[in-house]
């Protein structure tokens, strides 16, 4: 056996060896200028990771950068290989190192402490300021405000059915308000304060509603998105936002309303990418981000040898967040309703998280004080709440919304 | 014609004698051909790549620069020992699917350790600390299944893999333990002092590694060829009866080799915590636990071709994510070739044990 074993290896070798000399297609060879390294935790098939792969071809084209000079790595899973994969980089060249999910971050900071020279981006995450290296940024685009506009939306929605009297029964609480359902991902700040922003998005048209939140302990999971969406429908629950990555809820709502399983249709707003092509009868919309915006943005950086800020994030003002096109469910007038939010958002009239909106346990809170600035006992430490409104993402690019409103009920967090 | 009130089959399967060493070294070079051509012509048709550039390109990414090397070798030398740990356990019958458990286990209370005691005491004495309690506690972790097996006979199997998802369940609760930002992560631990962690040994991160795997490998190999226990070991999987009839004590023989294998195990975890992610996650064995036994079969229990087959495995799966990497493929492609030439190989096992006779007077005959 050993020796089978041997002779085989030995085979593969010399094939690879006489292959040599042949073009080279990938990204590490026959080009020898300064390289940018993207860790991507999924690949086209992840909606998430779709969004990011479409940014960087945007972003690269834009400002001319060759295909050799990215180099691809992707399904990297967020423990040692995000560590392995950004030092294999570096030595192929990279003098940009980018991941794209929120776990690669400490792996990526280890990178980033052996490698002065080479600038690491941890998106999503929160550690660049609290590391003290210099060349380790993240950066988080204001998702928050897709997330409101697409409740606005599904708050069109919800006004349409309830004025048409095609609501049922099962789809009101018995304080009388309309349920709402959101499957969540993890219990954490970037999920609370997405959460939040949807159901402030729905209030803001149709003030009588309540939401129920069940978490999948997962960012990406077909089947459990499948039947947290499922259950929360079984609750009677209308419309079903998530922030979770899978086409599982929206998929199964689309063949509810095809089997009329529960009596009634429910709705999915759903997140990064168009859910229509999965759910063409159920769809509204989805909330997303314009990656480019940031990949274009660094890369810009990259290659005028500037600086990257270390923490970046811009919403509606700069285009780098969006809903996805509406689908033919939506109520009438839903557009006009949504650019109205926009132009908003924009001109900075509208305030997702204003203070006199919303209430916690009762009360309209006057003082938010959030861990914006991750210390090692990660207590919170700044006044967030200013003006009138709470300022999500702007001490760190991360969101730190985390507080529990009134009217939002967390179903699990097992 | 007379007709005969049977059909006789159009071929049938022949065990055979041993075949020489000379004629196995050609099947299996002719099935690696066959596998190399199958996955070349796959690779042409379907991704209209040129297949000498991709099977390059896996090279590539197992040997292609001398870290790419060393990681391909720390990554052998994890599965080797994983499998290691399985072979005293597998030898007699005793089917442990819960190495993922007993690794996590082991991981976790490397991980405990390096949290708690990394700055406090010298990484030396940490590591032989740590060495000593994974063990231990993966040890603990088979304890029970091999407790039943050996006295209530119930089936290891099950037994073991519920134990995975015990062992799981309790990561995760300390992950939430330790970890103060509610990501559900520990992040990498020690990160600045790196208290607890493998230390460089000529300039060389992993060299450790690859000295324990080394030393434990070459130590079970002794244990089962060589010494009483082992050799206990063996006759129990061969026949329980006939172990009972020579005075072996079947019981103590399970129990002490199935708490063997979940020591090494248990140290696998310490391994993959101290010396290679420094932290630890549900994702810590990342089903190691499930592809040792694939090593493990593979190699018929013997330590040294584990090598090689650990190797080729660890070589197969650098060189798809290398594939993905450089042409853009995604994984299902890369794992298509893999599977490819995992399966050819099997198939070389099976022409090496066995023999398809054709029935040639089958025509005659209806």
């Amino acid at each position: 056996m050993k020796k089978l074993f041997t002779a085989l290896l030995v085979l593969l070798m010399v094939f690879s060896m006489t292959a040599c000399g042949k073009k080279e297609e990938g990204g590490e060879e026959g080009y020898n200028g300064p390289k940018i390294g993207v860790i991507l935790v999924g690949d086209e098939n992840e909606g998430y990771t779709y969004a990011h792969i479409l940014g960087i071809r945007e972003a690269a084209k834009k400002l001319e950068i060759p295909d050799e000079a990215i180099i691809w790595k992707y399904n990297v899973p967020e423990d040692q290989t995000t560590y392995d994969m950004a030092i294999d980089l570096v030595e192929n060249g990279a003098t940009l190192v980018i991941s794209n999910s929120y776990a690669h971050q400490s792996f990526m900071q280890q990178a980033a402490g052996e490698n002065p020279e080479v600038t690491f981006v941890a998106l999503t995450g929160d550690n660049g300021a609290p590391s003290g290296l210099n060349n380790l940024k993240n950066a988080f685009p204001q998702t928050y405000e897709s997330r409101y506009v697409s409740g606005v939306v599904a708050g069109m929605k919800i006004k349409e059915l309830a004025d048409n009297g095609a609501l049922v029964d099962a789809n009101f609480n018995e304080e009388g308000k309309v349920k709402v359902g959101y499957v969540g991902a993890f219990p954490y700040a970037e999920v609370v304060s997405g959460y939040t922003a949807f159901y402030l998005g729905i209030r803001s048209v149709y003030p009588d509603v309540t939401m129920y939140v069940e978490y999948t302990n997962s960012w990406f999971d077909l089947t459990a998105e499948a039947t947290v969406g499922d259950d929360l429908m079984s609750k009677g629950c209308v419309i079903i936002g998530q922030h979770a990555d899978s086409t599982g809820a929206p998929s199964r709502l689309q063949g509810n309303m095809e089997n009329n399983t529960y009596g009634f249709t429910a709705y999915s707003v759903g997140y990064n990418v168009s859910m229509l092509d999965v759910a063409p009868d159920v769809a509204l919309t989805s909330a997303g981000n314009v990656w480019e915006k940031y990949y274009t943005y660094a890369f810009q950086c990259w290659k005028n040898g500037e600086e990257i800020m270390t923490d970046w994030s811009e919403g509606y003002k700069t285009d780098a967040v969006e809903i996805t096109p509406l689908g033919k469910a939506v109520a009438a007038g839903t557009q006009e309703a949504v650019d109205a939010a926009v132009a908003a958002i924009k001109d900075g009239t509208l305030h997702v998280f204003d203070a006199s909106t919303f209430t916690i346990d009762g009360q309209t809170p006057t003082s938010m004080v959030a861990d914006a600035f991750s210390d090692p006992a990660f207590t919170p430490d700044t006044e967030a709440l200013i003006d009138g409104y709470f300022h999500e993402s702007e001490f760190r690019s991360a969101p730190y919304f985390s507080f529990r409103i009134d009217g939002i009920v967390e179903l699990s967090s097992n | 014609m007379e007709k005969k009130n049977h059909r006789e089959p159009l071929f049938h399967i022949v065990k055979k004698d041993e075949a020489s060493l000379p004629l196995k070294m050609l099947t299996v070079a002719l099935t690696v051909l066959a596998a190399l051509l199958v996955s070349a012509l796959f690779i042409n048709f379907v991704t209209k790549l040129d297949p000498i550039s991709v099977y390059q390109s896996m090279f590539k990414g197992a040997f292609g620069t001398s870290r790419r090397t060393w990681i391909t070798v720390r990554d052998t030398c994890l599965l080797l020992l994983i499998s290691v740990s399985l072979t005293p356990a597998f030898r007699m019958r005793f089917w442990n699917c819960g190495a993922e458990g007993q690794i996590l286990i082991g991981g976790l209370s490397t991980a405990a350790l390096m949290i708690y005691l990394g700055d406090r005491i010298p990484t030396a004495v940490l590591l032989i600390i740590m060495f000593v309690v994974s063990a231990l506690c993966g040890a603990l972790w088979s304890l029970l299944p091999a407790v039943f097996k050996a006295r209530y006979d119930t089936n290891e199997t099950l037994f073991t893999l519920m134990m995975n998802y015990v062992a799981i369940q309790i990561v995760e609760f300390f992950v939430d333990f330790w970890d103060k930002k509610q990501s559900h992560s520990v992040g990498i631990i020690n990160m600045n002092t790196m208290g607890g962690w493998f230390p460089k040994i000529f300039g060389q991160q992993y060299i450790l590694n690859v000295l324990i795997v080394v030393v434990i490998t070459v130590a079970v190999y002794i244990y089962m060829r060589y010494s009483k226990h082992g050799y206990e070991d063996a006759v129990v999987g061969e026949s329980v009866a006939t172990a009972r009839y020579a005075g072996i004590n079947v019981p103590k023989v399970i129990r002490n080799n199935v708490l063997l294998s979940g020591a090494i195990s248990g140290i696998a975890g310490f391994v993959e915590v101290a010396g290679i992610s420094h932290t630890i996650s549900n994702e810590t064995a990342g089903g190691r636990g499930f592809t040792a036994i694939i090593v493990c079969w593979l190699a018929k229990f013997n330590p040294f071709t584990m090598i090689l087959i650990s190797a080729f495995i660890v070589f197969l799966d650098k060189g798809a994510s290398q594939i993905s990497s450089d042409f853009g493929l995604n994984e299902y492609a890369s794992n298509i070739i893999t599977g490819i030439i995992l399966f050819f190989i099997l198939s070389s096992e099976f022409f090496n044990n066995y023999r398809i006779t054709v029935h040639k007077n089958r025509k005659e005959g209806e």
